[in-house]
């Protein structure tokens, strides 16, 4: 690898260079490609959050979708009833035979509200859980399993109540937010650009926890979560956090990806998605927030490409994939980038 | 005298397996006290019973006067009690400062975590610290890449970062050289001067120049208890050792 591709100007500038060139996408795509970039930034989103607690916390969660899910069904919840008139309640529910909106809908005709419990609701949900598991010293595999379990029955129950969430078609179906129509002029290009933005907040973000002490004790639960107990941490507070913030950012994603594709389903949040998501990190680098960017990407390019021509194979490639990069590079792609160019340690970006 | 730490008739009871059997045992405060016994003599136990990662299933163990063998692992560290493990447990992908700075923040709650660096009342120490183990070249090393003594050495490290005053230090020359061992001995009684250390090991030469106290463990019990020589003469002990190890 040449000299410049290692040095520090070089890692500085590139993520700089690549945001720019990113930003440009909407001049150069079709308004349908570049919406479908966004659903994948959208995703990267989620991706960084994995790189949270999966890499560096050791944290493996199976049921990532499940805060996708809150976060894009509380956006979508309040598109749905942006878009009705005085007294009337969501189409799905008419054809349910449901005659009320149900109590739970109404504080999501506020956009604050709604906003807000995309991020909070998800990072609320995920505290509570994960604090009440680590504290019973749960094993990781049994935490991969329980929430493998929690992305099941999340999906289950979406499908049973149809009445009041649209059942296996999900909320659709959308006509405006905040006042501003998804079929109006550049609204294609507006939306990804708030998703590119949330995108690059998220990986500053993550990037400035990573460096702190926080990563340095998360990284330390991480391979020796009893060492750090008996230097006088409680490690619990930190994994939770973690994976609070890790379910913040799905939610985030998840509504950023609702806003973009215009769909909320069980398809996209039960087991299946959930798994496809850890895939996109470790085919990344689970410790880079650069590769699972580019996991995300690339993983959902290659997706759209080879299920629209072979609908039926996508499973299997992505199956072969994963466990070809667990096996023959257990740090993904970041992990093959820096061993070639001989960098020890772990490197957050 | 009072002691500062006593550990009092400590039974721990594995399915029926007594690891620990009514086994008692008194550290003054600044003193420093070898206990060695055949392997499964129930040592390392011992050590795990006072830092609350086993719990007695009968007796107590105080510090100060207060039970403490309830308490939760971090709180007994606070209490200022810390172990060096049998197998080093440092940090392997973390750096040689930051395994130090890890143990040597006096603020452990998550929220304090939330800045970068060594907080500047703690770098001193931690530079300190490292020179004292004599891993200060080793700063920036990660702790994974280090050789098996210098592990041993930065886990030491570590406990006398906890600013512990009772350091229990579990077979810390395991694995290294004369020279190596020559130089733990100096460092633990130095550490003597100033804390109160319970040493664990194997290697008598090692204990010959710790010049301490000895106390013979035997299937969770204490088989005699003297100075280096008088344990050696004792017959049980003689008996205990060439049956288990010679
Ligand atoms: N978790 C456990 N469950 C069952 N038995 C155990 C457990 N931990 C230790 N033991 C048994 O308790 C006995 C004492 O073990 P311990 O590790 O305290 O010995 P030790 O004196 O430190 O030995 P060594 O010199 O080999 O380190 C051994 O027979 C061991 O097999
Ligand atoms: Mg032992």
């Amino acid at each position: 690898m040449p000299d410049f591709l290692q040095s520090r100007g070089f890692s500085r500038t590139l993520p700089l260079v690549l945001f720019a060139l990113a930003a440009a996408i909407p001049f150069g795509l079709s308004d349908y490609d570049t919406n479908l970039v966004a659903r994948f930034l959208a995703m990267g989103i989620v991706a960084l959050g994995i790189v949270l607690t999966w890499g560096h916390g050791g944290i493996l969660s199976l049921g990532q979708g499940v805060f996708f899910g809150l976060g894009g069904y509380a956006i979508a919840m309040h598109i749905k009833l942006a878009d009705l008139a005085e007294g009337e309640i969501p189409d799905f529910m008419q054809w349910s035979g449901r005659t009320a909106l149900p109590f739970w809908w109404e504080p999501f005709h506020s956009p604050v509200f709604a906003l807000a419990a995309a991020l909070v609701g998800p990072a609320l949900v995920a505290a509570l859980f994960a604090w009440a598991v680590f504290h019973r010293r749960v094993s990781g595999t049994y935490f991969a399993l329980i929430t493998q379990a929690l992305a099941l029955a999340f999906a289950t129950l979406i499908i049973s109540r149809q009445d009041v969430t649209g059942g296996f078609n999900g909320l659709t179906n959308f006509t405006s937010i905040f006042g501003f129509l998804f079929a109006g002029p550049g609204m294609a290009s507006a939306l990804y650009w708030i998703t590119l933005g949330a995108l690059a907040l998220s990986w500053l973000g993550l990037r400035w926890l990573l460096g702190s002490r926080f990563g340095t004790v998360l990284r330390a639960a991480r391979d020796g979560e009893n060492r750090v107990r008996f230097l006088g941490y409680d490690p619990v507070p930190f994994k939770v956090a973690a994976f609070a913030l890790a379910a913040m950012l799905s939610g985030l994603g998840g509504a950023l990806f609702t806003l973009n594709a215009g769909v909320i389903s069980p398809a996209l949040i039960g087991v299946a998605p959930s798994i496809e998501m850890v895939v996109w990190v470790a085919i990344g680098g689970r410790t880079s927030l650069g590769g699972a960017i580019f996991g995300a990407l690339a993983v959902n390019l290659a997706r759209d490409a080879i299920s629209s021509s072979f609908p039926e194979g996508w499973l299997y490639v992505m199956g072969a994939l994963f466990i070809l990069v667990v096996t023959l590079f257990p740090q993904g792609l970041a992990g093959l980038l820096s061993s070639r160019s001989g960098k020890r340690g772990e490197n957050p970006a | 005298m009072s002691a500062l730490l006593h550990v009092d008739a400590v039974t721990v009871d594995y399915g029926g397996f007594k690891a620990l059997d009514g086994f008692s045992l008194d550290l003054a405060q600044g003193e420093t006290r070898v206990v060695i016994g055949p392997n499964g003599a129930g040592k390392s136990t011992l050590c795990d019973t006072i830092i609350g990662r086993v719990r007695p299933t009968h007796g107590a163990i105080r510090f100060m006067g207060e039970d403490i063998s309830r308490l939760s692992e971090p709180a007994i560290v606070a209490r200022g009690i810390c172990r060096k493990f049998q197998a080093p447990g440092v940090l392997p992908s973390l750096t040689v400062q930051d395994n130090m700075a890890l143990a040597a923040r006096t603020d452990r709650r998550w929220w304090k975590a939330l800045s970068h660096g060594i907080p500047a009342a703690e770098r001193a120490f931690v530079a300190e610290t490292l020179d004292r183990v004599g891993l200060a070249a080793r700063a920036g090393t990660p702790a994974g890449e280090l050789s098996h003594g210098e592990k041993q050495w930065l886990e030491i490290g570590m406990v006398l970062a906890t600013r512990a005053q009772v350091i229990l230090l579990d077979e810390p020359t395991a694995g290294m050289g004369p020279a190596e061992t020559r130089a733990t001995a100096e460092l633990v009684r130095e550490l003597g001067t100033s804390r109160t250390v319970l040493v664990i090991d194997h290697d008598m030469s090692f204990v010959e120049q710790l010049e301490a106290p000895v106390t013979v463990m035997h299937q969770g019990r204490l088989l005699a208890s003297g100075t280096l020589d008088e344990v050696r003469a004792d017959r049980e002990v003689a008996a205990v050792y060439l049956g288990h190890t010679a």
